[in-house]
């Protein structure tokens, strides 16, 4: 019986076992945000206990800093959360990519950006999203903050090993058709749980076929079906992408690295406990009617009858309905729209922004539409507007933010107004996520794009004519 | 962590399924860094429905104010990581929570709070969820973890399953770290093999920021 890349990597990690069956997984790399950050440090602070490994460790506020300016202002201003890390990062000796750093971004963009996240590495970040960076073949582990403290203070994580998947991803994409469309039309075939338990690799030809900013957004969705973690095999293209980063190997290291890479596919006998193949070469791209991701209809299509459903999942579709104030049988086109949103951890990234500017040029956004771009870190600000997208997206009427998480968490305060239906490119349609009553509908860059042009939802493939 | 022993209180039933930390602990009170995470509690789902001076939410009624046991529908606990979800659970009295299932990362951090996260088979949910229903927090339900059993307040008696080391761990209220601060040795010593066998795992260099020196800018 051969061994799967996730078999492999944690192998290779395994410290030992704890008393209660736990294994003890090394973390190679350690990233930190502002929302659990303050919380950790004043716990190990209360327990007389040191970061271990503050080498190993790196801290970026994204969750609380604010993504605008105030008028006449020449720097951004931060959070008390933000202030909390910065002392807690200053006292334990932590590298911290502070709001005026020019590296700054969402942690899930910058880590692989900076070459922090590489392939075959462990990355531990104390939030859902964290199997971002499993699509360069870094295995990552979402937790809470008592989990972040235990990492800071033993830079392992005690963990029962986790089923696997595999979830195989086939078919030639269509034309318009993207990877986030294809996250969001899997997570409707599987529900919201159907990766509770598991660990996910994402494997098939559709998969390969992405670019690495395409497999990012696919990973980031994975906590969307339950999944804490999920992993891409890395290939060529994961290479190139991850070579002369920041933080990632150089010379000699770098060959070594790649070389042990390339060791890091699944076996074709390897175990899985579960495997699931959905074919995508049909997929038209996708968009959200309901209050959680899974419910989600092609774009020309339309809002389903809850009739349809059974049991709980009608009684959830109704309430769905009710809270998106949306008729059953009405198409998704041609609904009326009062926001966009363009940014997360899920899609902000420059060929993101890449892809939006080449559909927006020199057309205007809807006056009854506010449209915000937040892009995902700094330096993907900095590209966009020496590439000219900047200028792009705000002659059309969009605004450009600093980097951050923003509207898709709301916790910085960027959040829309009760009632208003928003187009997102985030990964939760949760109910007042966005905003108190606010109805939130996830799809692609270029769906919300559309949108923002249009004032209501439309099919992007036809709105590009 | 508080151990978690023997829990007498009132059982409230909140059947609805996939119910996100989003709901349990919604934004605006998690983003106040001193916020009242008892008041904050599925702060949205509390409010009174449009048109309505009085809440209809199981929580806001007077005999479930004083709710120690949160009877809930399956995958409990989904969405965002954020621990404050159990910390609000926590504030509001709940120390107990049945599901038929929970979120991965939500039960880990019920765990590592003291809050015993029961999972029970979906055919024995629908029964515990009539009998909380049918007492409407007259009388109190028992947990009794050391016996793994939940007590109705007619004496009948529901068996839970959990395995011996959480059940442990949340009886005497274990330091998570320190169980781990005892391997120490195993890993300084995985730290020193793989610096010969994987180096760059251990090889890891970011620089500080440098404020006076833009040109380092990418």
């Amino acid at each position: 019986m051969g061994s799967s890349l996730i078999d492999k990597i944690w192998a290779v990690h395994r410290v030992g076992q704890r008393g209660d069956g736990r294994d003890l997984i090394y973390i190679d790399r350690h990233v930190l945000h502002d929302l659990h950050a303050g919380h950790a440090f004043a716990g190990l602070q209360r327990n007389g206990r040191g970061v271990r490994r503050p080498d190993l460790t790196v801290s970026v506020p994204d969750h609380t800093i604010a993504t605008r300016r105030a008028p006449g202002a020449t720097g951004r201003s931060g959070s008390s959360f933000a202030d909390s890390m910065r002392s807690g990062s200053a006292h334990f000796g932590i590298t911290m990519l502070d709001i005026d750093d020019p590296r700054q971004g969402i942690v899930h963009v910058v880590s692989p950006e900076l070459g922090i996240a590489i392939p075959g590495v462990t990355l531990g970040c104390p939030d859902s999203h964290a199997s971002t960076v499993g699509a360069i073949g870094t295995l990552a582990f979402a937790c809470g903050t008592s989990e972040l403290e235990h990492v800071l203070a033993t830079q392992v994580i005690a963990i029962h090993k986790p089923k696997l998947m595999l979830l195989r991803l086939d078919g030639m994409l269509k034309a318009g058709v993207t990877a986030k469309d294809v996250a969001l039309h899997v997570i409707g075939q599987v529900g919201v749980a159907a990766g509770r338990g598991f660990a996910i690799e994402f494997a098939g030809s559709a998969v390969r076929a992405m670019d690495v900013d395409g497999r990012l957004a696919l990973s980031n969705l994975t906590s969307e079906f339950g999944g804490r973690t999920s992993i891409i095999a890395p290939d060529d293209t994961t290479f190139q992408w991850c070579q002369g980063r920041e933080c990632a190997p150089k010379g000699a290291a770098w060959d070594a690295a790649v070389s042990w890479w390339r060791t890091l596919t699944s076996d074709d006998d390897a175990a899985f406990d579960q495997r699931i193949t959905i074919d995508c070469s049909e997929l038209a791209p996708q968009m959200t009617w309901g209050t959680d991701p899974s419910q989600v209809a092609a774009i020309n299509g339309h809002v389903p009858d809850p009739g349809t459903f059974e049991g709980k999942a009608r009684n959830a579709a109704d309430r769905a309905l009710a809270y998106m104030d949306l008729q059953p049988g009405r198409p998704l086109e041609g609904l009326p729209i009062d926001r966009v949103f363009i940014g997360s951890c899920a899609n902000s990234r420059i060929s993101d922004l890449r892809a939006v500017a080449k559909f927006v040029d020199g057309r205007r956004v809807s006056p009854n539409v506010t449209a915000v771009v937040v892009p995902g870190s700094a330096a993907i600000k900095r590209m966009a507007e020496a590439e000219g997208i900047a200028k792009v997206l705000q002659d059309a009427g969009f605004q450009w933010h600093d980097s951050g998480c923003s509207m898709c968490a709301g916790v910085n305060g960027d959040i829309a107004k009760p009632g208003e239906r928003c187009v997102s490119t985030t990964n939760r349609n949760f109910e007042n996520r966005q905003g108190a009553g606010v109805r939130t509908h996830l799809a692609s860059p270029l769906t919300a794009a559309a949108a923002a042009l249009a004032g209501r939802i439309v099919d992007h493939r036809k709105a590009a004519e | 962590m508080e151990p978690f022993t023997t829990l007498t209180g009132v059982a409230a039933s909140l059947p609805q399924d996939d119910l996100d930390t989003d709901q349990i602990l919604p934004t605006p009170w998690l983003r106040d860094p001193k916020a009242d995470f008892a008041k904050g509690l599925f702060g949205y789902l509390r409010r009174p429905a449009a048109g309505k001076t009085e809440s209809d939410f199981v929580l806001e009624q007077p005999p479930f104010r004083q709710t120690r046991i949160l009877v809930c529908g399956s995958n409990f606990g989904c969405g965002s990581s954020r621990e404050h979800a159990v910390w609000a659970i926590k504030a509001f009295g709940i120390r107990c929570l049945i599901a038929s299932s929970f979120a991965d990362v939500f039960r880990e951090n019920c765990l590592r709070n003291g809050v015993l996260a029961i999972r029970l088979p979906s055919e024995a949910m629908e029964e515990l969820h009539r009998a909380v229903q049918s007492t409407a927090g007259a009388t109190p339900f028992v947990v009794n973890l050391e016996e793994k059993r939940i007590v109705y307040p007619d004496g009948h008696a529901l068996a839970f399953d959990i395995s011996d080391h959480e059940r442990d761990a949340l009886l005497l209220g274990l330091d998570d770290i320190g169980l781990t601060e005892r391997h120490l040795k195993e890993i300084e010593q995985w730290e020193t093999t793989s610096r010969t066998s994987l180096p760059f795992l251990q090889d890891f260099r970011i620089a500080p920021f440098n404020p006076s020196n833009k040109s380092s800018e990418q």
